[in-house]
């Protein structure tokens, strides 16, 4: 990288430079692009092609479940071509809305302290909520080996 | 933040006027928030139930067939046929077409009356062809 370092501007003008480490005092401060932009504009498409799949594949498949009931449900996700699509699509779902929500608490929680800590909260519960979802969905696969009964 | 007073600020959402384009954009922010809080909580809460033995799965759908879970449910679903709707004309979007002001509006338009079709036949079908 390529630093100016020779800039005198009048007095009371900022530096250019850090003078102790010839650095820009915005790169020091973190202020500039993360770089990482495009890629969650990416994932947030990927995912969203993957949950349009995934739940267009539930529907029909609960719409063509003859019952709803506590048997119909778990024998139905005792099949692998059952539990790994609803393993997916839990993945994708929460993958997916994690990235939405944080969009908007990016745009509408100002307050730097506030909007740290609400991306914080976010990203905890999207993932603990996966996790449960997920939990179940193997425990109901798994009973059927007789491994979690 | 500090802001100088003599600057001009950008107008708010209150000055522009509404047309279909407008409202879907942010219906689009609306149902996915819907989606992802009360959508995303019934499906762990149904999964869980499920997983968790019969009497669990019994309060779940007790909940699930009251009026009141009927009625979140038909929201949810028409979120999720909006959300989907409008989705798919971001992703058009994303490849550069569908900005001339007339068919950009033609198909928020077409969102917002796919998503209500959607929503009628989803649950005309499970009433007449379920009889749930």
């Amino acid at each position: 990288m390529i630093v100016e370092t020779t800039r005198t501007g009048e007095p009371g003008a900022s530096p250019a430079t850090d003078p102790a480490t010839g650095t820009p005092p915005a790169r020091v401060r973190g202020t500039g692009s993360a770089r990482e932009g495009a890629e969650h504009w990416w994932h947030e498409r990927l995912s969203s092609v993957a949950v349009l799949m995934l739940f267009v594949w539930l529907i029909v498949s609960l719409l063509r479940l003859p019952v709803l009931d506590h048997r119909g449900v778990t024998e139905w996700l005792r099949d692998p071509l059952a539990a790994v699509p609803m393993l997916l699509l839990i993945l994708a779902t929460f993958w997916h809305l994690k990235m939405g929500l944080q969009v908007i608490v990016e745009d509408y929680v100002h307050d730097e302290g506030n909007r740290f800590l609400t991306i914080l909260l976010l990203n905890f519960a999207a993932v603990g909520a996966a996790a449960f979802a997920l939990f179940a969905v193997v425990k109901i696969a798994f009973a059927a080996a007789g491994i979690a009964r | 933040m500090s802001r100088n007073p003599n600057r001009p600020l950008s107008p708010h959402l209150g000055v522009y006027k509404w047309g279909p384009h407008m409202l879907v954009s942010i219906l689009h922010r609306v149902t996915g928030a819907g989606l992802a809080t009360v959508g995303a909580a019934a499906l762990v809460w149904w999964l869980v139930a499920a997983a968790s033995g019969e009497e669990a799965y019994e309060g779940f759908a007790g909940w699930a067939t009251s009026w009141l879970g009927i009625a979140i449910a038909v929201g949810l679903s028409w979120a999720f046929f909006q959300h989907l709707l409008s989705g798919l004309r971001h992703l058009v979007m994303d490849i550069g077409a569908g900005f001339e002001i007339r068919g950009n509006k033609f198909w928020a338009t077409m969102t917002l009356a796919g998503s209500i079709l959607l929503t009628a036949a989803l649950w005309l079908y499970i009433v007449m062809v379920r009889g749930a």
